[in-house]
This record gives structure tokens, sequence and C-alpha cells, in this order.
């Protein structure tokens, strides 16, 4: 939340144009979290709650290593653990940090209908500017990665900012700072892109035939890449969706139905317009007033 | 570690077992991320579970608690039968080639001098053979059946890939596919390194556990080389200082070793460990053991440690045994303790079966407790429901609660696992009135000794002459404490070669041990720390990451014990002619007149390598040892026991000898081997160990740890879970003979049921982090399970092995 408005290129339900002079000249940016050098310490979770001031409820056991069990307004990262039985017989243990994918074409954004609620930085983060939010929840049909929470507090959309506000000040973000392993590693998209390509080749050299980067097209690809071992089989990472698309729902919300409510809400603008016209305004006459005293009077 | 933290990126091969780096130790992993990375190094795992370790090793392979010796002892084997050795290595720097006295023996898992009564062994037989020049004999051919290659060969000869399968239940193609990755380092050009930890020496064979791994590294040359050694991964930040200090009960500062009840004579005690070399042209760097003795009395009874009282010996305990804290607890569970003081030590939740814990506390007059933190042992006496179930009432002891600063309120060193000094600088004030345990030890000293100056007491001499030349009697600074420990000159020191020059002016920082004297002109707390705070200063506060060689050899960051030096051994990364074995890595080498390269060299500085000395120059030998002599309780090279509490009640590798199933020469005292369970009641194998979310008991009291680890569960592998009925988040009870826990079950993969000689044997794994005090979920203590046994030689509880019954909840 803490990058300019000039640093923004897309805003949710909005039809001004943003601003276009400043770019992003050193390119887009990316997290590359690779999968296969985490050790799932959880560093980055404790990192994310102490820079962002978050502070989960202490939960309980849930028989398993994930805690807190989901993510929440409080908690916009997560070591998700699952074990794998590889067809020999060996045992993988896959731990995935989840989060905020920040896609380049961002389902949240889309569906969003708060003005200025969701917007996008030229570095390529999908921030949430919460102060905007309504709280309708249409980020989170829109995400195809399940992502946001709605805070039963505040009625309002949280997610990872991608530290925004460290990225806009030269820095890393917290959890890539904090990584031990360096399975963590923070730069320009591209670099990002060379790095997992070193990274997949020793993986194959480990006999991963199937290593890859996970940078899906569904959604324009994201600015949280991952590294995985069995890039043919993202769904074995805790069901990471293997082609993520925006939901059916947004589309037609952006295509169909939009147009369609937009048609209903003018309609009934007309109607009223036609009622006024027509039958002249609603006034109130005296006994009206009386009786709203009376029950005002009632209540005290 | 023999080796240092960076040094792990120069392997080519990483063998984690007896620990779980990733887990405990997530920050210095990085350097096992690292080798594989940029070295295309390979990451092995051997444990009874597959860990966070596991999870990113190239080779995984589960083994059952407390069998890692038939493991490594048939590792050993199969690199002996297939000429795996570095033999140009083993034959120059091992004890290979010695040959040992005819009256040693080994038969049905004893050795020769056994006493079933006392539980010990007559050692005498247990030695080198002399010859009539006072060497040792050799035969470099290693033909003779009498020399340590051929005993080695014969001991372990048992030690089969089929016993290895039947005993730990490791498959054994993977065994095999290990043994054969291992073997391939005994090549010059691949070093291994081998990360342990608590996994080994919490056994009652730990000690032997860790010798056998040391054992595989000497046979490949692994040993002082770059990428290699023996790299213990010490649990607390400042723990590897405790041991260097000398803080265990048989230890002076920088190990030395306190003198036992029959050692009056000060001369005998010197000359019982200023050990003549034993072959010719060696060393023995101990012979100076007078020089470091006389020093450290120096420093801690200044003017009043006299040539005449022979520098105050007299003030010095003499042992009638061992008082490690299982002895202790085991005094004070007798009544015999009135009084105990627990500095940054939480007993009740650390020291095995809490029911015995909890009556010993009880039966103390006062308790005394320094820890920033409200610990389960300064509320042993609260009734916590379930989880700490006893009745105020009945329990008199006095306890008081001395809050102290935490590491990070507080200036020090903290020594780590590398055995670096690391000078650091607080980062906030202690909250309340929370004192240093600086402080609170002077303030107990000076009323001490106002109490004996004015009303006196027996023999009050140690405590009214100790030095106490703080600026601050009350509260000494961490400078001065570094000061004293580092050492400096009492007298001018004259050069030894030149008398008319002085080399070191009265008053005036030592540079190293070199320096120390036995006449009393020098002063040094810890000799092994001589140099830290040198005459330019306090070396440990430096930072200079600068790495000339680019093999992590950063020599100018802080201070590395001892001489700075960061491979210990690395005289034996050369051939005997001084030349590196692998030139790629070279930290030392001879130039034709001097030792040197990225490293301090672990030698003589200017010693030709044509004199034929030793790279082990703390050995009387001058060369490793496979044959420990006298040094182990149970014996010269590392048999198999089972754990004290065994699911097979019998040991495979001595079938017939029922003295020999559990360490024959590790103590147990009588009420806690009353204690031990069967396994026809008790027929699950328990392990304890500790989870990355959290640090001991201190961390629950940490919002944040909380968070990411709120509540005590214990893991079951998925058949253990069905034959017991308990879905996964379910809830079971552990008992053992010494009590229960009730937790939440958390069934997984990642433990397998074993077959152990042809039964199913269950693992069950308990993370230890929970008690009855803190903001994390309230849990019961893991250690009103444990077993009280120690290890033969250091007496460390056996956390890793003991049984257990499982049940639903």
């Amino acid at each position: 939340m803490a990058l300019q408005s000039l640093d923004i290129v897309r805003r949710s339900a909005t039809t001004t144009p943003s601003p276009q002079a400043r770019e992003a000249h050193a390119g887009e940016v990316a997290k590359l979290i690779d999968v296969t050098k985490c050790i799932g310490c959880k560093a980055c979770q404790v990192a994310c709650m102490e820079w962002n001031d978050l502070r989960d409820e202490i939960g309980s056991c849930t028989g398993h290593y994930d805690n807190p069990a989901d993510l929440s307004e409080h908690s916009w990262t997560l070591m998700r653990f699952s074990e794998h039985e590889t067809a020999a017989g060996d045992l993988e243990w896959l731990i995935r940090k989840d989060g905020c994918m920040h896609c380049a074409d961002p389902g949240c954004l889309k569906a969003c209908p708060a003005p200025g609620a969701i917007v996008q930085y030229a570095n390529g983060i999908v921030d949430f500017h919460e102060e905007n939010c309504i709280g309708c929840g249409y980020c989170v049909t829109g995400c195809p990665f399940n992502v946001p929470r709605i805070s039963k507090r505040d009625h309002k959309a949280y997610k990872c900012t991608l530290c925004s506000d460290r990225v806009a000040v030269g820095l890393e973000p917290a959890c890539v700072k904090t990584c031990p392993t360096g399975a963590i590693v923070f730069g320009t998209k591209d670099d990002m892109k060379q790095h997992a390509a070193e990274r997949i080749e020793d993986l194959k050299s480990r006999g991963f035939e199937h290593a890859g980067l996970y940078d899906p097209a569904g959604v324009g690809g994201t600015h949280v890449m991952y590294v995985l071992h069995h890039a043919d089989q993202p769904q074995l990472y805790a069901n990471l969706p293997a082609e993520p698309k925006i939901s059916a729902m947004v589309g037609l919300w952006k295509g169909m139905s939009k147009p369609l409510a937009l048609l209903a809400i003018a309609a009934t603008a007309f109607a009223g317009f036609l009622h006024y016209i027509g039958i002249g305004p609603n006034e109130v006459d005296e006994d009206d007033e009386a009786a709203a005293r009376r029950e005002m009077e009632e209540t005290r | 570690m023999t080796n240092h933290w960076v040094d792990i990126k120069n392997a080519d091969l990483v063998l984690i077992m007896g620990g779980n780096a990733a887990e405990a130790h997530p920050c210095g992993f990085k350097w096992v991320t690292e080798a594989k990375a940029h070295n295309k190094a390979k990451l092995i795992v051997v444990d009874p579970r597959f860990t966070r370790s596991a999870s990113v090793a190239d080779v995984y392979a589960p083994i059952r608690p407390g069998t890692d010796i038939v493991f490594l002892g048939g590792l050993i084997a199969y690199l002996l039968a297939n000429d795996k050795i570095q033999r140009e290595y083993v034959v120059n720097y091992t004890d290979l080639s010695f040959i040992v006295k005819d009256a040693f023996t080994f038969e049905q898992g004893l050795y020769s001098g056994y006493n079933a009564d006392k539980r010990s062994y007559d050692k005498s037989s247990w030695d080198y053979e002399l010859g009539d020049d006072g060497y040792v004999r050799t035969d470099p051919t290693l033909a003779d059946p009498r020399c340590v290659y051929s005993l080695l060969k014969q001991h372990y000869a048992r030690y089969t890939p089929d016993m290895v399968e039947r005993v730990c239940g490791t498959p054994k193609d993977k065994v095999l596919h290990i043994w054969e990755l291992i073997a391939s380092t005994a090549v010059p050009t691949r070093a291994m390194t081998i990360m342990y930890a608590l996994g080994w020496t919490q056994h009652s064979i730990g000690s032997q556990m860790i010798r056998t791994g040391a054992m595989v590294q000497l046979l490949l040359g692994n040993i002082g080389i770059a990428g290699g050694g023996m790299n213990a991964l010490r649990g607390h930040s400042n723990i590897q200082g405790l041991t260097d200090l000398g803080l265990m009960s048989n230890l002076l500062p920088g190990y030395m070793t306190l003198p036992n009840e029959a050692e009056q004579d000060y001369d005998k005690y010197i000359a019982a460990r200023a050990q003549k070399p034993l072959r010719p042209n060696q060393l023995s760097y101990w012979q100076n053991y007078g020089k470091f003795f006389v020093s450290f009395m120096k420093a801690w009874w200044g003017d009043a440690a006299t040539a005449e009282n022979h520098w105050g010996y007299d003030y010095l305990p003499k042992l009638d045994k061992p008082y490690d804290m299982l002895q202790t607890f085991e005094l004070m569970s007798q009544g015999k303790v009135n009084g105990y003081i627990c500095q940054g030590f939480n007993p009740l939740a650390a020291a095995p079966n809490k029911a015995k814990m909890d009556a010993s506390l009880a039966k103390l007059k006062f308790l005394v407790i320094m820890d920033p933190l409200a610990t389960e042992t300064s509320e042993f006496w609260r009734n916590a429901g379930v989880h700490n179930d006893v009745d105020p009432a009945k329990i008199q002891t006095e306890v008081f609660r001395l809050p102290t600063t935490c590491f990070a309120e507080e200036d020090g060193s903290l020594t780590n696992s590398s055995r670096w000094l690391q000078w650091h600088w607080k980062g906030a004030n202690p909250p309340g009135e929370a004192r240093s345990d600086l402080e609170i030890m002077a303030g107990l000293f000076t009323r001490l000794r106002k109490a004996y100056r004015e009303e006196g007491g027996a023999f009050p001499d140690p405590i009214l002459n100790l030095a106490w030349k703080y600026a601050h009697a009350d509260s000494p600074a961490p400078e001065e404490l570094a000061r004293e420990y580092s050492g400096s000159a009492l007298k001018d020191l004259a050069d030894p070669k030149d008398s008319t020059k002085v080399v070191r002016k009265a008053g005036e920082q030592l540079a190293g041990f070199a320096e120390l004297r036995d006449d009393g002109s020098t002063s040094s707390g810890c000799w092994i720390f001589c140099g830290a705070w040198g005459p330019t200063g306090n070396l440990m506060a430096r930072r200079d990451s600068s790495d000339p060689t680019g093999i992590g050899q950063t020599i100018n960051w802080a201070w590395s014990w001892p001489a700075n030096r960061r491979v210990l051994y690395n005289r034996a990364s050369c051939d005997p002619s001084g030349k590196p074995f692998n030139p790629e890595r070279k930290l030392v080498g001879w130039n034709g007149s001097a030792w040197g390269g990225a490293d301090i060299p672990d030698f003589k500085a200017d010693e030709n390598p044509a004199g034929g000395m030793g790279p082990f120059i703390m050995n009387p030998e001058g060369v490793a040892r496979f044959f420990a002599r006298g040094a182990m309780a149970e014996g010269p090279f590392p048999e198999h026991y089972e754990p004290f509490e065994t699911p097979l009640g019998r040991n495979l590798l001595n079938p017939d000898q029922p003295q020999a199933i559990s360490n024959p020469a590790a103590r147990v005292f009588k009420d806690d081997r009353e204690a031990f369970g069967k396994a026809e009641q008790f027929p699950h194998v328990a392990t304890t160990y500790r989870l990355t979310e959290h640090f001991h008991y201190w961390t629950k009291h940490v919002r944040l740890n909380a968070i990411l680890q709120p509540e005590q569960f214990v893991e079951i592998g998925e058949a253990l879970a069905k034959e017991v009925g308990v879905e996964n988040g379910g809830r079971v009870k552990v008992s053992s003979n010494r009590g229960h826990i009730v937790a939440v079950a958390m069934v997984t993969k990642r433990i397998k049921a074993l077959t152990i000689d042809g039964r199913t044997v269950h693992t069950v794994g308990i993370p230890i982090h929970w008690g009855f005090t803190g903001v994390a979920k309230a849990g019961f203590l893991a250690n009103s399970l444990t077993p009280v046994v120690g290890d033969g030689n250091s007496q460390t509880p056996e956390f890793k092995s003991f049984l257990v019954k499982v049940e639903k909840a």
C-alpha cells in the first residue's frame, strides 16, 4: 500500500485511465520460491507477521505441520506440507509456501466492484487498498489460487502485498530477506526465470526429469513463481492448480452480466425519471409527518 | 565441529545422521544448500523419521533408533573389504599399523577386563605393545594379526549387510547404495562431511556412535580436509562455549580435567596429563599441560597461587565420583541435597523421568532459579492439572526466582558450533529488575566471601583468595572477563631464545597459548581461548568477511579457537611430503621452510615433513586412533549395544551374552533400573526431538512461535495408527513405565514400521517443546516418559530410544 499512485497501472472498477508517464524501467519484479530448496522452517511466516505487524490466533494442532491451519487476514503466507509417495515407493515431503501469486492478469482485480480497492503496479505487484474495500468477497471468487481472506472483524479483504512498501524503497520482501536456505529469491522477472533455469538443470541432473518453473499462462504469468520437482503435477503441492484460470463467474461479470447489470441500473433510474415526469416527485404530507413523529417518541 | 559451518559448502557428499540439521539448524543448513547448488554435492539422510532434512536429501534411509553403530560398523567392514580406504592417509596418519597387546581380547560383546559387579573394566590390556625403545611397535604392511587394522577388520566382520538390515531395519538395497556413495569419497579429490547432533549424543552408547562416524571419516581420509570432518551441531548458541570453559562437573576450562580423589599429588596430576610421545619425533602437545594449568590457576587465584603451594592445587576439589546431572538428581532424590541453584536450566523439563524430578525437587530446602523466563522448574510446586499433578501443600521447598537478562540484553561473546568466539552487543536493556548472570553471581560471591571473612569456616582459603580484580566487584564487565580468559603477562616475559629481549611486558595481553609459561609469569583463564583478546585488542569483534581463496576461510571474521584455526587437524589435508592431497581445496601446505595457506596450520609451523611428525598433535602417538586405548568406558572399538529399553530383549550381535545386551559399562542407579520397562508391556520404540518452530522450552513463551506450532503432538505411522484405532488429528495416550502424556496424533507416512529380526517394530516420534508455562497450549513435559540412564562416558541421557505404549485417548 505504499507505492505512489503514479506507479499504478490498473485499478479495480475504474474506467478513468491510470497515469502512464512512469514505467518500471528495471522491469517487472518476481519472487521465485524454490520448493526443492525449502525446508519448511516457517521463518518466512514469522518475517511476514513481524514486518506487517500481524498476529494470528494461537490455534491448535490438526494433525499437520501447517500452522496456522489456513491463510487469514493475519496470515498472508503459510507453508503447506504434502506427503507424496513416488511410483518407486520413495517418500517426498513437498513443502510449498502458499500466498498471493501476483498474477499478471489478476482475477481479484477484475472481479472487484469497489473502485480502487485492488490495484496493480507497474512492477507487477497486485495490492489491496483496504480503505476502499467493501467486503463483498468477489476477489475471493475471482482468485484462481484461493488466496484472499475476508476479515470477520472489519469485513475487508487481505492478502500478501509482496511487501510493496519494501519493494518501493528498493528492498526485497521480508520473507525473501529471512529465508535461511535461499529458497526464496527476488529480482526482475527475467532474472528470476534465469535463476530458475539453473535450478531446473541441477534438479534434472538429480533425476527429477519433470522439474520445471511454475509461471502459469492462464493468468498471464505470475510475479510469484515456483521451481517444482514435478512441474508436470503441480497438484501434488497442496493442490496447486495445474491450469489456473479466472473463474467463469468473473468472465460473466465482466462480459455479459456487468453491462446487463449496468443496463438494469440505468433502467431503474430511467423508471424513476419517468415517475417524476409523469406523476411528480414523491412528497411527504402532514399525516405522514405526524405518524413518523409518534413512532419516534414511542421508541424513545 | 572439526571444521566450520561455511566449510560445508566444500563437501561433495553430506551425511546427516544422528541429527536433523534442516530442522534444528536452519541457518547453518544454508551451507548444505550451497554445497548442493554450487558443488554438485549429494545429501544423504539416515534417520528413524523422514525429517525436514530428508525432504531435501538425495537419498534417505530409515533406521531403528539406537542402532547407528551397526549401520556404521557395517560400513567400516564394507570399506575394508572393498579396499575403499585412503591408504596413504590411514597408513601414515592413523594407528592402523600399531600393534596391540596380546592380552587384549573381545568375546561375545565383552572386552578383556570386565567386572560385572562394578559394571566397569580394568583397561590395562587395552593398549599398544611397546618396543624396547619405549615406542609403540608398528607394522606398516598392516599384515600383523595383532595390528589395529587386523583387529578392526576382525571386529566388524560380524557387521554384515544382512545383520544391518536385521538390527537396524534399513532395507539392504538402501544400505548398500548409501555405502557405495560414501565409499566414493575415499579418493583424495572427494570430501564427505558428517553432521550430527543429539541424535547421536543422547544414547547410552552415544559417544561410541560418534567415534564410529569418526572412524569412517578417518578410513576415507576425510578428517582435516576442506569439506570434511566430524561436525557436531551444537544445540544452544553458546553451548560450545560452555564445554570450552569447563562447565562440566569433571572439567576445568580448556578441556583440562579436575583431579580425582587419588590424585592428591600435584606433580603426579600434571605428569599423568602431560603425556610423553609414543612414537619418535611426535609433538604430543599436551606435554604443555603444566603451562596451561599454572596460567589458569594464576587467573583464578592471582598472587595467592604460588610455586610453593603448587599454584593453589589444594584449592581444587578432588572428585570421588562424577557429579553430572543424573548423579546430582539421584543424590537429590535420596534427600542428600539441600539447596540447588538452577542457572539457565530447566531440569524439570530437561532431565529424564519427570516424576523422579518432581519428587527430588520437593526434597530440597531451597531452590534458586536464575532465568529470564518463568520455567516449569520454578513452578514445580504448582498444581497445573493433568500437566503437573502435584499437591503444593506437601511441598516445603522454598523457591527464589531471580530474573536474569537474556543474551540479547547483554554484551559478550558466544561460541558457535564452528568454535568461533563472536562478540556481540546488547540490542536492548533488560526489563524490570532483571540482572545479568554476572551481577547475580558476583553478588553471591562477594556475600559468601564476606561471610567467610567475618565468620570463618572450614578451609575458607579458596574463597578468600579468589582473584577478583574487577572495577566493580558487584558487577564485572564482560570485557574484563574476556581479557581474563584470554590472558596476559604478569611479569616482563623474556624471549626464550634471547633473554635480553622482552617479548611481552607485564600487563600486556598475550597473543596465544604458545606464550604461556608454567613459572607463574602468565595468566590465562582458558588456554584454548588465549589470544581471543590479544595485544591488538578484541579479535572476537572482527567482522571482515573477505575470503581470499574462495573456500570459505574468512580468518579475519571473529576469532576461532584454537589459535584462530578454522579446520582442526589441517596438516592431514597434505600428503606426508606436505603437498595438499587436493590442490583445488588447499588449506595449508609446506613451502620448503614453513607451513602456511588459507588456514592457520595445525602443526609445528617450521616442522619439516621429512621428520615424520604426525598431524594429530594432541595424541602422544601423533596419529588418530581407531583403537581408543583406555579413553572410552565401554571399549577401544565401538560395539553395538541395545538401548536400555530394547524392543528385542537381546543383542543380535552378541546373542549369547546377557551382560552385553545393553552398554555393560553404563552407570545405572538402582531405582532407575527398576523403572525401566519391558517390550512385552511397552512394545513401541519412542524417540524425542525438537522442531524448527521452537527452541527447547523457551519459545512456548513467545507468541510468534506459539502461532507456528501451538499444540503438543506425537507422530506415528499409518500402520500403528490403524492398530490403535486413531485417526489423524485424534488424541493418543503414550505411556512408559514412568509416566504418560496425552497429545494430538499426527499420523504420517514419514514414520514407517520397521521389520527388525523378523518382527514389526513401530517408532513413535515425540517432540519435546510443550509444558505448563508459557503462551502455547499447555501440554505434558515429554520427559514424563524418558528413562534415567546416560552415555557410558558423558552421562548424556538416553532420550533418543526408549519404550512406550500408544493407545487411543
